[in-house]
């Protein structure tokens, strides 16, 4: 059992370095959600207006209403932004070596899968920091609440990165693949608006979005910084997360997958 | 069973196209065995199927008397490996690098610093452990992957075409370290397409279109003609 905590504690403080060498990809994701916030939801406030829903007791700002989608868009870039790292890992070989370990595969890449998750976490919590600076503030407990909502959609989004880095045979194709697996997620999701706001213009959007995995990322997050648990989202992503680790491993199966193809 | 490497009846196809066709070799603990092969031989996907990046549906793979299939964590862990491309992480340190492969292989932690040390000493790396590999020469990483690759006190090593972009003294640094390894015991299979790192004294295997098509000791299947031109002749491809 030691070999197992000593293979995990080398793979995530891997992660934990190559973090540190590249701060602009800190920054970089940090940026991206706090637009969202101080300047996207500054400008749709007057457009949207929001009803009273749960977890919500009181009329909430706009800003108040997207927090949840954008830790949840922070875990998300970071999840595909890893897979990336995955695909290059591979071209440059570090990724053969890493399964050259005789620990077993499945392990191996989950350990991966937590590292990456535990750098996706941090970087929410810095970006709830600056949120709360401008006064966009949750219920204390809220902060301690949500971290099990935010490893379980990290390792969800982590592993569906996985899956797509696993099929992916080179770099280039990852462009692609990024848009069109970031956006439509992000934007058929309740990151940005209420799925009955997105009823009112058309009923088969909000289908889509109830069915998109990512939207139940969003609402157990949502709910978890209210102290509330939303079971019907927590089930959601425990079942994507399961299905995406199983065609993850799947996918980087020796005898099957990418490595098949790539030889 | 044998100590070795020992492969049996080895086949794999992408797809339609056969890349090795029933590929069988033994390489007993103290030989260096060269395997030359041109450019598409098959080469590169043997190596994938001796790491465990590839399984193929027919055939066996033993090392140091461990089947690959059935038990893959005992057989990895005797088998050392340097890729033909660099594996090591340029932001680290030599000796992060070695640690970070310790980890992975499970190796106690107590006994890491002395392992990397003496693997260090031996490739005559050691007053470099503290140096970014990113400021190290091709001939500096190759050894840290050499050393790297005999942390874990593997009895099989394979490096596949190890000398790839070396100039002349490292490459033949390197060839000669691993030919001492050889007479330590260690069974080893060196991927090449360079005839002058092969000694008459090697076991020679020639791969050619995923078939194994000479095998031998090396002096005595040239049999006086220069290595590069028999080859040539054999399989009708420049060596």
């Amino acid at each position: 059992m030691k070999g197992y905590w000593g293979v995990a504690r080398a793979i995530i403080g891997r992660e934990f370095l190559r973090f540190i060498h590249q701060r602009e990809r800190f920054i970089a994701a940090l940026v991206r959600p706090l637009v969202w916030l101080l300047i996207f939801a500054a400008g749709f406030r007057a457009a949207l207006g929001l009803s009273i829903i749960p977890p919500y007791q009181t009329y909430i700002t706009y800003e108040t209403y997207i927090v949840p989608g954008l830790c949840a868009m922070v875990l998300l870039f970071n999840g595909m932004q890893s897979s990336l790292s995955l695909v290059y890992d591979r071209e440059m070989g570090s990724m053969r070596l890493l399964l050259t370990s005789p620990y077993p595969r499945s392990w191996l890449l989950f350990c991966r899968l937590f590292g990456s998750t535990m750098i996706s976490v941090l970087q929410v919590y810095v970006f709830l920091g600056i949120a709360a600076l401008f006064d966009i503030t949750m219920p204390a407990w809220g902060y301690v609440a949500v971290l099990p909502g935010l490893i379980l959609g990290g390792l969800m989004l982590g592993a569906l990165g996985l899956v797509l880095s696993s099929f992916i045979s080179q770099l280039e194709n990852f462009a692609g693949v990024m848009n069109f697996v970031i956006f439509p997620m992000f934007f058929l999701s309740s990151a940005l608006y209420p799925l009955w706001k997105m009823a009112e213009s058309s009923p088969l959007l909000r289908d889509i979005c109830a069915l998109n995995p990512f939207t139940h990322v969003v609402e157990l997050i949502r709910f978890l910084l209210y102290l509330q648990l939303n079971l019907y989202a927590l089930a959601w992503v425990v079942i994507s997360t399961m299905v995406l680790s199983v065609v993850a491993v799947w996918g980087y199966d020796p005898a099957r997958g990418l490595m098949k193809r790539k030889g | 069973m044998t100590s070795g490497l020992t492969v049996q009846g080895l086949s794999f196809n992408y797809g339609a196209k056969a890349a090795l066709q029933d590929v069988s070799l033994d390489i007993p603990p103290g030989c260096f065995c060269a395997l030359l092969g041109p450019n598409g031989a098959g080469k590169s996907t043997l190596v994938s199927l001796l790491t465990r990046l590839l399984v193929a549906p027919k055939g066996d793979i033993s090392i140091a008397g461990h089947d690959l299939r059935t038990a893959p964590r005992r057989a990895m862990a005797e088998l050392g490996v340097v890729f033909q491309q660099s594996t090591l992480d340029l932001s680290l340190t030599v000796r992060q690098n070695l640690a970070y492969f310790a980890a992975l292989h499970g190796l106690p932690r107590a006994q890491v610093p002395a392992r990397i040390d003496a693997a260090l000493d031996q490739l005559g790396m050691r007053e470099r452990s503290n140096e970014k590999v990113r400021s190290l020469n091709g001939g500096h990483r190759r050894r840290t992957e050499l050393a790297r690759s005999l942390l874990h006190d593997p009895k099989v090593l394979l490096l596949d075409e190890p000398t790839v972009g070396l100039d002349a003294a490292s490459r033949q640094a390197i060839t000669d370290h691993v030919h001492d390894l050889a007479d330590q015991g260690l069974s080893v299979l060196w991927t090449t397409h360079l005839t002058d790192e092969v000694r008459d004294t090697d076991a020679l295997l020639v791969l050619n279109q995923g078939q194994i098509i000479s095998t031998g000791e090396t002096g005595a299947l040239r049999d006086g003609t220069p290595l590069s031109d028999w080859f040539l002749a054999r399989t009708g491809a420049p060596a």
